[in-house]
């Protein structure tokens, strides 16, 4: 909390006081000339997203999202430094450069896409939508009978203002505890403080998890946003941009083409489809033309972390603890939103 | 009679004239701040304009579309940024002004106390100035909050008083519901407390001429108290009390001081106190033990003592550090922000965060602190000067 009033600080005066430049590449650039993707992830209390082991190693859904452009970028896993924020010092740590890249449940809108943010969503990795979780003895059964409720929510959020405008659309009148530590919010809608704790789906999933009774916790069936969440940069710099985008569609695409940690190998020797042949770097072009370090990186990431629904049904998934369904995160031809533009 | 002629002073170089030399140094140092002023606001537009962004206030006309939890003023979504500002503003205050005053009661008290002859009270609060001076504020706001935050829910809340509860919604008390036939009842507060400053300075004069005068604070009081009270009954008491009842999820109706105030206020004031007892202690130290004896030669009695001799002669060395922790427990109330209470930091975070606009926020936030501390020090070396020791 402190420190993300230091970041911002720091954002602020590297405007006053820091050099002018900015060209097309130099993020790319220095990311390789460091040697190392610094990725922010959300704090260290995002189940199923973003967690250290007792090694301090992190693992998650969006973690390895930012290894597997690490993979892209530098062919190796390990080379990315893992930065964590909350969600007040996000966007400082990406504008000021102490992050390159945001895998953090961040929320594609046109405010941040554009005007005094000028961030980049190069594309959506996943469909979220926000909810609402209420203790089960309060006996609530929709968003709609919550007036006059008190509201655990993050602050800088999406999520504080959707729930300003719900509230409002319904004549309802709500009171907000805002605080910006996700542990202490969670203690304190633990603690009874709130009667109410809303966020996106899946993250109100992941913190119930860590409540003293999850049991005794139900999410409400309204989704009452939208919220595209994708890895997000800073403007002005394409080939970042595409190397970021491509990284997310590899990974959607293996899953369409049934390509998976256990068949990669396998099929890169095998396939005669075109399309697989060109994803798995066997005809060469296209890494290449996305400015990764080869042409195999696609099959790379795959070895490492499997599709796209392996990564999730190993951290999101059904049989994990969080319990989430495909839903809208499912490739499009089985009904879900996920469709990569072709790599050709 | 001889007159003795001065001698024209000899042409001292304008660098060995400490006048002199002192003004040139003064307008060096005006401009090399101008440049560096100039500078940064040049570079800072060039880097803005690098990157798209235009400088302005327009945002702080726009709805700030999100909610706040309290103020002293109503604030809906709809309202703008400029107001959640004012909102977050209010709030600092509030808890400044609270938190100053029971500070230094408080910490006036222990300092008293840790002077005490008794061994175990003198002990016991010179522990808890160690303690509480050397943990961290912040771990003693989370332990505040989270000890309020344990109390029972709304629905089970411990009734305090009549219309009193307590839960960890906070404490709810009735309170007076406004309509504007209480205006005249305002008005007699301020003239009651009016008349009680000239009615105290007419009864010390007369005390210092004629050494007895009837004593001032009953008058006072009858004036502070008697005057609203007295427009009330001849309006015929418009005012309802607004009590607490339990409704859906909460209580409607009365005031609440939510579970954020409290914590805060409680670290705060607890956490300053503790410093307070230490300058309040020195300042009673260094005066002079002769004076204890003199007065205690009088026939004084100890607590009175220490209030017409002691305190009045310690105040001046009380004072400057004094300051400077009502300074810092106005800075420290911005560590608000990890509890929820959303006073200035808090609402500037979220304004900055939502608007994208970390350099204007931080500007006026910035510009707001330095007013504050500004009119802060002023008042207190206004005062300072006030009970200085006037050389005669
Ligand atoms: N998607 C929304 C909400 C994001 C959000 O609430 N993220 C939370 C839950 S995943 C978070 O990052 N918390 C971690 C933290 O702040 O430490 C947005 O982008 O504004």
């Amino acid at each position: 909390m402190i420190r993300n009033f230091v970041l911002a600080g720091l954002a602020a005066a590297a405007f006053v006081f820091g050099p002018t430049a900015a060209e097309a590449g130099r993020d790319l650039d220095a990311i390789k000339a460091r040697g190392t993707l610094r990725c922010g992830v959300q704090g260290p209390s995002n189940p199923g997203f973003g967690v250290p082991n007792a090694q301090g190693v992190w693992g998650g859904f969006n973690v390895e999202v930012c290894r597997a452009i690490a993979i892209a970028i530098f062919n190796d896993p390990s080379k990315v430094e893992f930065v964590p924020v909350t969600t007040q010092s996000r966007f400082p740590a990406l504008t000021n450069g102490e992050v390159d890249v945001l895998s953090s449940n961040t929320t594609w809108t046109l405010t941040r896409d554009t005007g005094v943010n000028r961030f980049n969503f190069p594309a959506i990795v996943f469909y979220d939508g926000q909810a609402i979780m209420v203790p089960r003895r309060l006996n609530v059964t929709s968003a709609r009978g919550l007036n006059g409720a008190t509201v655990c929510v993050q602050p800088g959020t999406t999520t504080e203002l959707n729930l300003a405008d719900f509230f409002r659309q319904h004549n309802m009148t709500f009171r907000p505890v805002v605080i910006e530590a996700l542990d202490e919010l969670r203690r304190a809608y633990d603690q009874g403080r709130c009667d109410i704790f809303t966020n996106d789906f899946a993250a109100l999933a992941a913190q119930r998890t860590l409540l003293s009774n999850p049991r005794d916790h139900v999410i409400l069936p309204e989704r009452i946003s939208k919220e595209p969440l994708a890895p997000t940069i800073r403007q002005g710099d394409e080939e970042f941009t595409n190397i970021v985008a491509w990284t997310v569609f590899a990974l959607i695409d293996a899953e369409e083409f049934g390509i998976t940690q256990a068949n990669v190998d396998q099929i890169a020797g095998s396939a005669t489809d075109p399309r697989i042949r060109r994803l798995l770097g066997v005809e060469p072009g296209m890494g290449t033309a996305i400015g990764a370090a080869n042409d195999q990186y696609a099959r790379t990431i795959i070895k490492a972390f499997g599709n796209y629904g392996e990564m999730f049904e190993r951290h999101l998934g059904v049989n994990t603890p969080l319990g989430l369904e495909r839903g809208h995160n499912n490739i499009w031809t089985k009904g879900g939103l996920l469709y990569a533009p072709p790599a050709r | 009679m001889s007159t003795i002629e001065t001698p024209p002073a000899a042409k001292t170089a304008f660098w060995n004239d400490p006048v002199k030399r002192g003004l040139a140094l003064q307008s060096i140092l005006v401009v090399f701040v101008l440049v560096v002023v100039w500078a940064a606001w040049n570079n800072m537009s060039a880097n803005m304009v690098a990157r798209g962004l235009i400088f302005g206030w327009d945002y702080l006309g726009r709805p700030a579309n999100f909610a706040i939890g309290e103020g002293l003023i109503p604030f809906a979504p709809t309202d703008s940024y400029g107001r959640a500002l004012f909102v977050g503003l209010l709030n600092t205050l509030r808890i400044a002004v609270v938190g100053i005053i029971l500070a230094t009661l408080l910490g006036v008290a222990l300092g008293v106390m840790r002077l005490s002859s008794n061994p175990l009270l003198a002990r016991l609060v010179s522990g808890y100035v160690e303690v509480v001076r050397n943990t961290p504020l912040l771990l003693q706001l989370f332990l505040w909050y989270a000890i309020i935050n344990a109390l029972p829910g709304p629905r089970q809340a411990l009734p305090l008083g009549p219309g009193m509860f307590l839960s960890n919604r906070g404490l709810k008390v009735p309170w007076v519901e406004w309509s504007p036939a209480l205006w005249p009842v305002i008005w007699a507060l301020v003239a009651g407390i009016v008349g009680a400053f000239i009615a105290a300075r007419a009864l010390q004069r007369r005390r210092e001429a004629t050494g007895d005068a009837p004593p001032t604070l009953p008058i006072a009081a009858a004036l502070i108290i008697g005057l609203p009270f007295l427009t009330l009954a001849a309006q015929g008491f418009p005012a309802t009390l607004s009590v607490p009842v339990l409704q859906g999820f909460n209580f409607t109706g009365g005031i609440e001081l939510s579970p954020e105030f409290v914590a805060l206020l409680l670290g705060l004031v607890l956490y300053t106190a503790a410093f307070i007892a230490e300058i309040v202690r020195g300042g009673i130290v260094s005066v002079y033990k002769g004076q204890w004896e003199a007065a205690r030669a009088l026939g004084l009695p100890a607590p009175r003592i220490m209030r017409l001799v002691i305190l009045p002669q310690a105040l001046r060395v009380i004072i400057p550090p004094l300051t400077s922790q009502y300074l810092n427990l106005t800075k420290n109330s911005s560590l608000a922000v990890a509890i929820g209470y959303p006073e200035l930091v808090h609402v500037s975070n979220t304004t900055m965060n939502q608007t994208g606009r970390a350099v204007e926020v931080i500007l006026v936030f910035a510009l707001v602190y330095l007013t504050i501390s500004l009119l802060t020090s002023g008042f207190m070396n206004w005062y300072n000067g006030r009970v200085a020791i006037r050389e005669r």
